[in-house]
């Protein structure tokens, strides 16, 4: 369901166990309410604004913190943080936001945000992009207006999705990055000789969004940008039989993902990447906040996920946008308005990035001076690209690609077949996720 | 069950009391006394309604449409279509129920009685009984939640403790316990068994200490040996405990969802350990909602309780009045 749970390293699954466990189990009945509850101060108070965050790990935590602290020395208007847990904070959102959300609260991108502004359970923010528009390019304009052409998010940062490994392990070996799908193969089975597991993977518990990002690369290269858009809102059958192509690429690469995949963590399985055990890893940006070392830093590298059909070349990147957005009924609207305009400043970007540099900032004007290598890369690869998507769960309808989907495509990869019946179990649950 | 097993007194007492009390006069209740019992019985009645079954009758309607959860006006009466796309068309539906059953199964045979068994052998003043207690109830203290968080790391394909002991961690020998879905089920009874009997041991426990020692003796005096004692005097003899005990196992396999949640991730279901009630959240909770589609599920299973619990009393309403 997640696109990332950002945890850091030390904790390894305990600790998102240990969130899940105390404030996911009783999500169902309680984190409504809960959230709504420690809500707000008193309605209307004119020196103070509310703001949802689900960044409750350590690292976002502090830079949300950074960029609050910096609005309210500029303004003075206070801002009251309502943080939660990362799962938590998802799963509840339907109930979060028609109780007494916060004023502002953080959202994704695409067909998740448009969903919840059609259902008027957010406001429009033109008047935010009349002053912030400028900074924007057309693709994150288009990211952020609703289906009714007004605009409902204000995007923070977003981050690649690519195949991440280490130099200094394809040094050695003398590996190269592969361009093509073949090459992709081959790299994959020299690995495997080589004692390594090549593609690091860890799809267990809550973690089964992680596997989406081959997935969705694996269409896109395969049936572009057009027909991957429109399986994702439910346009086309996922019998059909570009599907079955997909999972039968999918079928190629399975023998050469790390085993035990099911029962482990994704932050597991980026440390064994690190730690030189696995070769390689279709993963988001964010594995940076895996890594606490500068040096190890440096020795991470990417390369983006290889060809498989000339026609449709490398022209798409898997790059998931995280921002703001307003309640439908703020508390505060002038300073929620204020509060946004802040946040899409070059200068909050820059405040947010100082302290979580495994974003990128989406203003053009952001400083990337202080960029790291990764990030630098990450920017051209995004700048670069002709087609930008989101996430399947962030394109798609979330509880067809968690409650359908995901089931489906985790027990298939565990005992990768021809898929046939797994993709007609998915394509029977469709008309009821997309029916107007 | 206290009122099943209270039922009987009832009418008698009152009703003695009553008669000799005042013929004549049918309201000897002052005013005030009945605005408290209004108060007293309307109020709790009240609540009843409201946060039982106006819910329940809600769910039910519900189920009969569908809806997004968000405003009132998108509610769509679509009549029997939940059911029928339930039953025929809705692939983690029939698994859910299978395991459903699985799991009242395994409850009611393995663990319930082994917490019998261990609760008559620690009745018997064994040394130490005292740390035995404590330690097989200890589970029972810890809320579901943590227990699977304990298990989650017993489980752990890659530093858990039991790959650790059978050592299954080495590539290629990998036994992941909580993702295959031939065996994730297994894997969280047995987390859940290591719970339901240290419950089941101090019930039955308590049910044992109030146990008339004469019976045994009696027992004994006969020519019983132990075997015999405990299957046709104890065993019989401890009848309401044993009602509790069935229906706290039947009660804990319908509702089974905390543990599965916990060590599924946190997701709802996966392959291999669907179960209803963590269906019925799947469509219920989360960014979009199927509250129609969840309904139904809920209408199934509430039916499904209803049908095991009602016969269940139903039974033993009847042999009740066989043995008067």
């Amino acid at each position: 369901m997640t696109q990332q749970s950002r945890i850091p390293a030390t904790g390894g699954p305990r600790r998102r166990s240990v969130v899940n466990g105390m404030m996911g189990v009783g999500a169902a009945a309680l984190a409504g309410p809960a959230l709504t509850a420690c809500g707000g101060p008193p309605a209307g108070d004119p020196k103070s604004v509310t703001f949802g965050s689900n960044g409750a790990d350590a690292t976002p935590k502090k830079a949300y913190a950074a960029v609050t602290k910096a609005f309210t020395g500029k303004t003075e208007l206070k801002v009251k943080t309502n943080t939660v847990d990362h799962d938590t904070f998802q799963k509840s959102i339907s109930s979060y936001l028609q109780g007494t959300p916060d004023d502002t609260f953080t959202w994704f991108a695409g067909y998740r945000m448009q969903y919840f502004a059609e259902k008027k359970l957010a406001a429009p923010v033109d008047d935010v992009w009349e002053t912030i528009g400028s900074g924007y390019s057309e693709a994150a304009k288009q990211l952020s207006k609703g289906t009714d052409g007004k605009y409902y998010f204000v995007p923070l940062y977003n981050y690649p999705w690519a195949v991440f490994y280490r130099k200094s392990v394809f040094k050695e070996r003398g590996y190269t990055a592969p361009a093509t799908w073949s090459q992709f193969v081959a790299l994959a089975k020299k690995m495997k000789k080589d004692g390594l597991s090549p593609i690091a993977s860890g799809y267990g518990g809550g973690d089964s969004w992680s596997i989406l990002g081959a997935f969705d690369y694996l269409n896109l290269r395969a049936n572009g940008y057009d027909f991957h858009m429109d399986l994702m809102h439910g346009g086309v059958a996922w019998s059909d039989k570009r599907m079955s192509r997909v999972l039968d690429l999918w079928r190629e690469i399975a023998p050469y993902y790390q085993p035990g995949a099911g029962g482990r963590s994704w932050q597991d399985a980026a440390q064994s990447l690190l730690e030189k055990k696995s070769g390689m890893a279709v993963i988001g940006l964010f594995l940076g906040q895996q890594i606490t070392d500068p040096a190890l830093r440096d020795d991470i590298d990417f390369f983006p996920f290889p060809e498989i059909d000339p026609a449709h070349g490398m022209d798409s990147v898997e790059a998931p946008t995280d921002g703001f957005m307003l309640s439908r009924s703020p508390k505060n609207p002038e300073g929620a308005r204020k509060f946004l305009e802040f946040l899409g400043s070059p200068e909050a970007e820059n405040i947010y990035m100082g302290v979580d540099p495994s974003n990128v900032a989406v203003h053009s004007k952001a400083d990337t001076s202080k960029y790291n290598a990764l990030q630098k890369k990450s920017a051209e690869l995004i700048g670069a690209a002709k087609h930008i998507t989101q996430f399947s769960d962030r394109d798609s309808d979330p509880g067809f690609i968690s409650t359908v989907v995901l089931p489906g495509l985790t027990q298939w990869l565990s005992h990768p077949d021809d898929g046939t019946a797994t993709l007609k179990k998915i394509e029977s649950q469709r008309a009821r996720f997309f029916s107007g | 069950m206290t009122s099943t097993l209270e039922a009987p007194e009832e009418p008698v007492t009152p009703a003695a009391r009553r008669s000799p009390a005042r013929p004549g006069r049918p309201r000897r209740l002052s005013l005030r006394d009945r605005l408290f019992l209004g108060v007293i019985v309307g109020v709790p009645l009240l609540a009843l309604l409201i946060f039982v079954w106006l819910p329940a009758l809600a769910s039910f309607a519900l189920s009969f449409t569908s809806w997004d959860g968000i405003s009132l006006s998108d509610v769509d009466w679509i009549g029997w279509e939940n059911y029928s796309e339930i039953f025929t068309n809705y692939p983690p539906f029939w698994p859910a129920v299978q395991h459903n059953v699985i799991w009242l199964l395994f409850t009611a045979l393995l663990p319930t009685p082994f917490g019998i068994f261990l609760a008559y052998q620690l009745d018997r003043k064994i040394r130490f009984t005292r740390i035995y207690q404590t330690a097989i109830f200890l589970p029972m203290v810890l809320s579901l939640a943590v227990v699977g968080l304990i298990w989650e790391i017993i489980y752990n394909p890659d530093n858990g403790l039991l790959n650790g002991i059978i050592g299954a961690v080495s590539p290629g020998t990998h036994i992941d316990w909580l993702s295959d879905p031939d065996l994730n089920l297994w894997a969280v009874l047995v987390a859940s068994a290591w719970r339901h009997t240290g419950y089941i041991m101090i019930l039955y426990l308590a049910g044992l200490k109030g146990f008339d020692p004469a019976l045994k003796e009696a027992a004994a005096l006969d020519g019983a040996n132990g075997r015999q004692t405990f299957l046709r005097v104890v065993f019989p003899a401890l009848k309401p405990v044993n009602i509790v005990i069935l229906v706290v196992t039947a009660m804990e396999s319908l509702r089974a969802f905390d543990i599965v949640y916990v060590l599924g991730g946190g997701i709802g279901s996966k392959p291999g350990m669907e179960l209803l009630s963590l269906l019925i959240t799947d469509n219920i909770v989360g960014e979009t909602s199927h509250i129609g589609y969840g309904s139904a599920i809920a209408v199934i299973m509430l039916l499904v309780s209803l049908t095991a619990i009602c016969t269940f009393l139903v039974q033993n309403f009847r042999k009740d009045k066989e043995e008067e």
